[in-house]
């Protein structure tokens, strides 16, 4: 059994041992070994030289990684809580993104950020912001699940070419998946996984919200509507693909997102699903999301503010009922 | 890089700067443009001090620093004119052209927008022990920006081989900097971070020079970073179409007089050098080379829109 942190550092400490141009750098990453314990112990491995404290300037600390990168490294980026990555955006957006495209500059940068709520650590401490970066064509974006594609998404991104926004979600940290002593394999991007099959409803999601998809199907089995299950592992690219597939499967689609509904990576998924497999459609496309305000400190607020197991079981249940 | 080398590569510059405002004034070429007339030596004067292999990252103002270490007026032009033989195959324009066997990390459109990437070009030369040091030219606008700050503290932190030029051409787009720094003495901010910060006259291409030498040596001496502010003047506008309602001709006639090449053609001819043909050479080849470039770049294909998105990502 691994955690999902454990299962992110040992993937960083083996492509360091592989790769002496991987260098860590962020926030207290070092002696601290990061704000969720992350990168604990590879300072002592990799030495300051490859496990970079840097003082809190993201914006500074992006972009040098992003000139280490262009000149051969291979920096990864801790941005503490991904609300932080907003001061960085301008790097990210502007230089990343465009390096090659207009300078023909090789950028294999990979910047992961810990998203999402369910901690009460408010609205500044909480949000998922890939919607910020899905419409910046030239970064990619890689949202796990779980720990064996925390793993093998990671080594993509670390063995690529391409700035990378690796999405890290707290609450999958501390838990648990079975996986080998070694690592896993590399995980290609741009394919989703079936984590469940089923042929009344069809639920699309990634990163924490996959995982709590998976366990709402499993509750739904149980009550007899069979789920397929999409965890997309990445938004960028995005495997349409699979999603056309799972959704002409069922003809009911449930889009699970963890921040507000407005602007939401789901409004994109639904638009694809629906100009792809119209026809194939036997009710409305539906979101479950976020409401449309900042996520709130009180745990109770907050709990109203992200979809949980029983509220996904609910909506699925609701769609895979409702008429033709 | 001798008196006549710098002259020569200050005229071309010159050249191409003008010809840019020729042709858009003509219509020729499209989008914008901000050209150097006037700050020549800082570009000149900086590349003399480079070393083969070191790194130099430039702002939106820059086809001076391009063309001072190298960059080939042809497919600059070409750029210009969205051509597909240019530098960014027409996808950067004005703003976004490298050259990384250059050394040149880019043009950059964004304010400020190269520092923390030249810090992190040092950090790479740094951890691999390359020998290379990283020029960062920025200008005086790019100074209120808060990657200024974060920059120069990371740099001066790491001790990163980098020397930031501050090109003080005295505006902003139309801010002077009088109304945009709280301390127009930019050289101070060095003190902030515990690094060297100098100011020279920008106009004159050997203390450019020297101040660059002095900080690159520093830099490759593992001391660290250091802050050179290079005090010139922007004859031209901001940017295509810019009236300059917000200085006087006064203001400019007195800054003409003062400009990087006829100062280093009045101490060309304090040492002896009287012909004034060889100064008219001087300008006659750069005036063919231009108009090369503006043939060259006439005459190449357009990009095949067919490859719009091709390039977004490496290949992994």
């Amino acid at each position: 059994m691994k955690t999902f942190t454990l299962a992110i550092r040992e993937t960083l400490a083996a492509e360091m041992r592989r790769d002496p141009s991987v260098m860590l750098m962020g926030e207290d990453i070092g002696a601290y070994g990061g704000a969720f314990g992350v990168t604990q112990g590879l300072l002592a491995e990799f030495g300051p030289g490859r496990v970079r404290d840097t003082p809190i300037s993201e914006q500074a600390l992006v972009g040098a990684a992003i000139g280490a990168a262009a000149a051969g490294l291979r920096p990864v980026v801790e941005i503490m809580f991904m609300d932080f990555i907003t001061l960085a955006v301008d790097q990210l957006a502007n230089l990343a993104a465009k390096l090659h495209y207009i300078y023909q500059i090789p950028c294999p940068l990979v910047v992961r950020a810990p998203t999402g709520g369910g901690r009460g650590y408010g609205a500044t401490h909480s949000q998922t912001l890939e919607r910020l970066f899905t419409g910046i064509p030239g970064l990619r974006i890689a949202a796990p699940a779980d720990a064996a594609d925390a793993s093998g998404l990671l080594q993509t991104a670390l063995r690529g070419a391409n700035p990378v926004l690796f999405l890290e979600h707290k609450l999958l940290y501390p838990l648990r998946w079975k996986i080998g002593g070694n690592l896993p394999p590399p995980v290609p991007f741009g394919r989703a996984r079936i984590t469940h099959s089923g042929d009344r409803v069809t639920l699309i999601a990634w990163s924490y919200m996959a995982h709590l998809c998976l366990a709402a199907a499993h509750q739904l089995a149980a009550a007899g509507i069979t789920a397929e299950v999409v965890d997309l592992r990445t938004l960028a690219p995005l495997d349409t693909e699979t999603l056309v597939t799972a959704a002409r499967k069922t003809g009911r689609v449930l889009i699970v997102e963890e921040g507000p509904v407005t602007g939401g990576f789901g409004a994109e998924i639904a638009t694809r699903i629906f100009e792809a497999a119209y026809d194939s459609l036997d009710a409305p496309i539906r979101r479950l999301a976020g409401p449309n305000c900042p996520i709130p400190a009180s745990k109770v607020l907050e709990s109203a503010c992200i979809p949980d197991i029983a509220a996904i079981a609910a909506a699925a249940r609701d769609l895979a009922e409702s008429a033709n | 890089m001798d008196d006549w080398a710098s002259y020569e590569r200050m005229v071309l510059i010159r050249c191409f700067e003008e010809a840019v405002e020729r042709l858009f004034s003509e219509g020729r070429i499209m989008g914008t443009a901000h050209v150097c007339i006037g700050q020549e030596a800082v570009a000149v004067g900086v590349a003399a001090a480079l070393r083969p292999g070191d790194a130099l990252t430039s702002t939106h103002r820059g086809h001076g620093h391009f063309i001072a270490v190298g960059g080939d007026p042809g497919r600059m032009m070409a750029e210009m004119f969205g051509k597909a033989t240019g530098y960014s195959r027409g996808r950067g324009g004005s703003q976004m052209m490298a050259d990384t066997a250059l050394g040149f990390y880019g043009s950059n459109g964004i304010t400020a927008g190269s520092m923390a990437f030249a810090c992190g070009l040092a950090l790479e030369a740094q951890h691999r022990r390359t020998g290379r040091a990283v020029v960062c030219i920025i200008g005086d606008g790019a100074a209120n920006e808060g990657l200024f700050h974060e920059s120069l503290n990371l740099a001066a932190l790491w001790r990163l081989p980098l020397v930031v030029i501050c090109e003080n051409n005295r505006y902003a787009m139309s801010t002077p900097v009088a109304a945009g720094l709280a301390n127009t003495r930019l050289a101070e901010r060095g003190a902030a971070y515990g690094i060297p910060g100098c100011a020279v006259d920008g106009n004159v291409v050997a203390d450019v020079r020297a101040a660059v030498e002095t900080a690159l040596a520093r830099a490759r001496a593992g001391s660290g970073p250091s802050l050179v502010e290079c005090e010139t003047y922007r004859l031209s506008g901001h940017s295509k179409g810019d009236p300059r309602a917000y200085r006087s001709p006064a203001e400019e006639a007195d800054a003409w007089q003062r400009e990087p090449i006829r100062h280093l053609e009045a101490h060309l001819r304090a040492a002896g050098n009287t012909d004034p043909a060889r100064f008219a050479a001087c300008r006659t080849r750069a005036e063919q080379a231009i108009a090369v470039a503006i043939r060259f770049a006439e005459a190449s294909p357009a990009p095949d829109p067919a490859t719009v998105t091709e390039g977004v990502f490496a290949s992994d």
